[in-house]
């Protein structure tokens, strides 16, 4: 950028993970998406009088996983906590969350970008901690002052908190930071990460660092939520830095002026709105949560979760760079799939022995495909042995790429193979003798291509080319112009 | 002796015997309740309808030979704190006067199993806070003893019940002393089992790391009997213990050996009444006389036992209650009210051009919640909702809830200590016999401080009871209390049975015209 | 510790508890003869000693992620102040 701001942009975000269990995190009512409203809820998630919580093992579990992988400290002792507030779709009067003993802490996420628009960095992680989610309130915006309709299923729901720490520096980090987290939370199984059902959630803390006549001021922070995709949060974090910066210019406020504010998203406007705070409602009386045991995890334990973690996207991406010869861009957009897109990408490089071309066909041809269809690999017509028939065949030059792209478009819609397809269409190789009668061919017919090229216009071969392929569409281009040009040379 | 006045023990026994039925008993007890219950108000419901189908159905099944529970036939009455499927649960609350669970606790869902009969919810003070069922918000509740007295609290329905011969057994609960302190008041035997050992699971919760269900009957027997039927780990309530559950029938008559009972130096002072004081010096002598040693014994942290618990149970209630708000159930104010209330509210502010009270109006939300709270609970427990709420406040929790966790585990410390010495710690139940209904209405700090020698057992999750152990002149029960450590319920129902066996005071009965 | 009448106000929107001017005012009486009382426990030395939050500490206690059936919605909503066939219903709580 020409003329960069003149602020440097401090972003933290809170990530909200649901995580990926049959039941809740206080009872064993299911969490399936999308059921009809209040069909999943019992007397411990409808907050009942009298009932009582038990903790979710595999909720836990799954947490445990997440604090090794982002490089948490998982302390021995970890307790629950009560946050009391009032709200209709917390039927308890309190959430059941983790206040000062977390069940982890101190850690970080390494960032980069395969385009280098940033250097790499780590990105410290404040705490991980458990907590249960609170149902929903729909209401009419239009209607203003009708009631509001609560739906309880999602009550109890187990998330997993992840702050970060303010360690992030623009907008592109803070994406980068939020791919490689919902990257490591899907490859390890913890959450399927879905925006859309809410089972990832994003809030950001923002404000600005500036030097003021030789002095470093910083605007008050704004925390943004309703970011309902990676790119609003982009967006809410470019829009705000601008606004605060604005703000900054008119006022002149600091952070010492004024408290924390909390803003929301509009998608619509592309705007970030203030919303409206009580005094009061940051009191939240947290206290232990009586009703439920504190946990105790022994080291033993994290070793073992550590040691069953498997490869996380990273730790393959090296990998694959290493082991198949291919770019660091390439290995970062296979990574970015998903775990089978790598199995995939692995067993066709590994078969056709050329990682580059699998990974070419991969990123260019297979997950367009993707893309256009809608489909995830697994649905993917074309397993990864069918595509190395085709990939052996271009190595073989018994095909050119041009038209390996029209078999591999035929055999999206069959089960045949790559060597039944091209025999259907009548592709093979063209041998020596048959190449070279058809040179002597088109060259006889054509004495001023010859007399061109005689006369060093190389470039004249090229219209042979298109006369070639109407008399044998098998020919390879490459393999002709080269023929043509042996010939004239013994003219 | 009549049916009403007999042990539960003693019915079981006619019941398998045949010598009686389980609707001959049901009926003659739910007569007696219709006979007197007015005088009393124990109940706050009677079901008559499913207590007498119960019965039948066990009657039916004890001809065909088939297996029944351990209480089979046995009339037995529940706390109105407790959800019953169903069944109304009140809490003695306006703010649950309609409140009908779709499930059972742990310990209705026991005494089911073991083909108990209910007969009815008891009275109480509302949602346990309080020692008089002065409390309740449903009803009044007397003592069967002296009508003008209070029958104590919280379960006073559960202990006048009981005391009046309406019903064998009965559960009751114990926050501070809700059991042990209506079972001193009312001449009747009340256990606080070790926090733990029966479940919460359904038990409408007051302060959940105090709360614990427990057995009021009219002997050591009968208790050992309930508290059989009840206890047990609960994999629904985080908190209960894991701990196999002694036969306490079998158990409950072996005398113990070389006992060393400890008074607690501290239970013995100023505010403590003469005649009670008296009552309890005899009661350790028929101890001592059975071969038991006593020790003189010091609990340094008990003068702070009131203060520790009247932070730490409030803002746990505060917390507790949070939830009847009128929103999924309970009561809720009238909407249309409290709108034009609002709106008058604020045309009176615009008039007088005061911005800044019209910006910190509530919203109709908030004022739907403060009303219908404000409509829904008495003021005894508004008090204690306000208290904890402060206590865990910002800027006020380090100084009185973490506090109190602290000065707690002195307390439990003390007690650990004790039991170095001694096997039972006992004394004085309360420090007065029951005292006249209104006497402490308007002055909550004088009602919290009779709480002076229950509440230690409840911070320290020990196990605590109250059996009759003399009369005043003006013929108020006294109550003994035995103190034991964790799970050793068993140690005080075999002192229980000793003491009751070389005594009557368990075997009195009130006067009911 | 006396407690000001507007302390108590604000605990009283903290409590989401509507009191009167009279209840406000006892409330304030009782709530500061309760409060002098516990500040008893100042004088206690509570240094090293760790707070004791449950009366049983026993630790990991869990459950399986076996799901159980849930209620029928009709036993969810049936002490519902106001509801309609699918929710409960409250004053709207936009802005709040």
């Amino acid at each position: 950028m020409s003329d960069s701001p003149p602020y440097e942009v401090i972003i933290g975000l809170e990530v909200h993970t649901q995580l990926a269990t049959r039941t809740k995190l206080f009872c064993r009512c299911s969490t399936q998406y999308g059921a009809s409203p209040n069909t999943q809820t019992c007397p411990v998630c409808l907050g009942l009088p009298g009932s009582l919580p038990v903790m979710n093992r595999k909720a836990h579990q799954l947490a445990l996983k997440t604090a090794c992988a982002l490089n948490l400290e998982i302390p021995n002792f970890t307790k629950w906590d009560r946050k009391n507030y009032y709200y209709p779709d917390l039927p308890k009067g309190y959430q059941v969350s983790q206040y000062d003993l977390p069940m982890s802490q101190d850690g970080f996420l390494e960032i980069s970008d395969p385009k280098g628009r940033f250097k790499p960095k780590k990105v410290g992680i404040t705490r991980a901690h458990l907590e249960e989610d609170a149902g929903k309130s729909m209401h009419d915006e239009a209607a203003g002052k009708a009631d509001s309709r609560i739906d309880l299923n999602r009550t109890g729901t187990p998330l997993l908190e992840i702050v970060s720490e303010p360690d992030m520096r623009s907008s592109l980090e803070a994406k980068a930071y939020l791919t490689e987290l919902r990257l490591i939370l899907v490859y390890l199984g913890v959450s399927d990460c879905n925006m859309q059902e809410g089972s990832l959630r994003v809030d950001a803390n923002v404000n600005l660092h500036m030097m003021v006549d030789g002095k470093k001021i910083a605007t008050p922070i704004v925390e943004i939520k309703n970011m309902n995709s990676f790119r609003a949060v982009e967006r809410a974090l470019e829009y705000e830095a601008k606004r605060q910066y604005e703000v900054w210019q008119e006022t002149g406020k600091t952070i010492g002026d004024m408290p924390k504010q909390t803003r929301g998203w509009d998608d619509q406007a592309q705007i970030t709105r203030g919303q409206r705070e009580k005094e009061e409602s940051s009191d939240y009386r947290y206290f232990p949560e009586p009703d439920l045991a504190p946990v105790v995890v022994q080291p033993e334990e994290i070793e073992r979760v550590k040691s069953e973690l498997g490869e996380l996207p990273q730790q393959i991406r090296e990998r694959l760079e290493a082991a198949y010869t291919i770019p660091a861009y390439d290995a970062d957009v296979i990574v970015n799939q998903a775990q089978s897109t790598v199995t995939y990408f692995e067993t066709l490089a590994q078969s056709a022995g050329d990682g580059k071309l699998a990974s070419n066909w991969v990123q260019q041809d297979v997950l367009r495909i993707l893309k256009d269809r809608q489909i995830e690999i697994e649905q993917f017509p074309i397993s990864a042995e069918r595509l190395t028939g085709l990939l052996k065949a271009i190595q073989g030059k018994e095909i050119d790429t041009t038209r390996a792209k029209d078999v591999f478009t035929a055999m999206l819609d069959s089960d045949q193979t790559a060597e039944q397809i091209m025999a259907e269409m009548g592709i093979e190789k063209v041998d020596d003798s048959a190449l070279e009668n058809l040179c002597r061919e088109l060259l006889e017919a054509n004495p001023k291509i010859v007399e061109d090229l005689k006369n060093g216009v190389q470039k004249a071969v090229g219209a042979l080319i298109g006369q070639a392929k109407k008399k044998n569409p098998n020919i390879d281009p490459g393999e002709l112009r080269a023929k043509c040009m042996e010939l004239v040379k013994g003219m | 002796m009549s049916l009403i006045e007999s042990t539960a023990t003693r019915l079981l026994e006619q019941l398998q015997s045949g010598e009686v039925t389980a609707v001959e008993l049901a009926t003659t007890f739910l007569d007696r309740i219709q006979a007197h219950d007015a005088q009393v108000g124990a109940f706050l419901k009677v079901t008559r309808d499913s207590a007498l189908a119960k019965a039948e159905d066990v009657d039916r099944r004890r001809k065909a030979g088939e297996k029944l529970g351990r209480l089979a036939g046995l009339p037995v009455a529940v706390k109105d704190l407790l959800c019953t499927k169903g069944e109304v649960t009140t809490c003695a609350s306006r703010m649950l006067e309609n409140f009908v669970p779709p499930y059972d606790a742990t310990v209705i869902r026991k005494l089911n199993d073991a083909d108990a009969v209910i007969l009815g919810k008891t009275n109480m003070d509302e949602f346990a806070m309080g020692g008089s069922t002065e409390n309740s918000a449903l009803g009044k509740t007397r003592n069967p003893w002296n009508l003008e007295m209070v029958p104590g609290g919280s379960s006073g329905g559960a202990a006048a019940c009981v005391a009046a011969d309406m019903v064998p057994l009965s559960i009751g609960t114990d926050t501070g002393g809700s059991i042990r302190q209506p079972a001193a008041f009312c001449g009747i035997s009340g256990m606080k089992p070790t926090y733990g050992r029966v479940s919460r699971f359904g038990l409408v919760a007051f302060a959940s790391s105090l709360d614990q269900i427990g057995p009021m009957a009219r002997s050591a027997e009968d208790m050992a009997l309930l508290l059989e039927a009840i206890s047990g780990h609960d994999p629904q309530d985080s908190t209960s213990a894991n701990e196999p559950v002694p036969s306490f029938t079998q158990s409950v008559g072996k005398p113990l050996e070389k006992l060393r009972i400890g008074l607690v130096r501290e239970h013995f002072g100023e505010g403590l009444d003469t005649e009670v004081n008296a009552a309890v010096r005899e009661a350790v002598k028929i101890f001592e006389r059975k071969g038991a040693s006593v020790v003189d014994i010091s609990l340094p942290h008990s003068k702070y036992a009131i203060a520790t618990y009247y932070i730490i149970a409030p803002s746990e209630a505060s917390s507790n209650l949070a939830r009847f708000d009128g929103v999924h159930y309970g009561h809720r104010c009238d909407e249309k009210a409290v709108l034009e209330q609002l709106s008058e509210e604020r045309a009176v502010l615009e008039a007088a051009g005061d911005e800044r009270a019209i910006k910190q109006m509530d919203s109709a939300l908030v004022r739907m919640y403060r009303q219908s709270r404000a409509e829904g609970f008495g003021p005894e427990v508004k008090r204690r909702i306000m208290l904890g709420t402060y206590t865990l406040s910002a800027g006020y929790y380090d100084a009185y809830y973490l506090k109190a966790l602290k000065v707690r585990r002195l307390i439990r410390q003390d007690f650990d200590d004790a039991f170095k010495e001694v096997d039972l710690i006992v004394g004085p139940t309360t420090p007065t016999p029951a005292f006249p209904a209104g006497e402490k209405s308007d002055d909550p700090l004088s009602m919290y401080l009779g709480d002076l020698y229950t509440v230690g057992a409840n911070l320290a999750g020990i196990t605590g009871v109250s059996i009759p152990c003399g009369m005043s002149l003006r013929g108020l029960p006294i109550g003994l209390q035995m103190q034991a450590p964790p799970l050793e319920e068993e140690r005080l129902l075999r002192a229980a049975y000793m003491f009751q066996q070389e005594t009557d005071w368990h075997l009195r009965r009130p006067d009911l015209a | 510790m006396r407690l000001a009448r507007e302390d108590v106000e604000k605990v009283s929107l903290l409590a989401r508890l509507r009191l009167s001017e009279e209840e406000l005012t006892l409330m304030t009486e009782q709530m500061s003869q309760i409060v002098s009382y516990i500040d008893l426990l100042g004088e206690v030395d509570t240094s090293d000693v760790e707070p004791m939050a449950h009366a049983i500490e026993q630790v990991n206690i869990f459950a399986e992620d076996e799901p159980h059936e849930s209620l029928p919605r009709e036993a969810a909503l049936a002490n519902a102040p106001k509801r309609d066939e699918e929710c409960f219903r409250v004053p709207a709580v936009l802005g709040e």
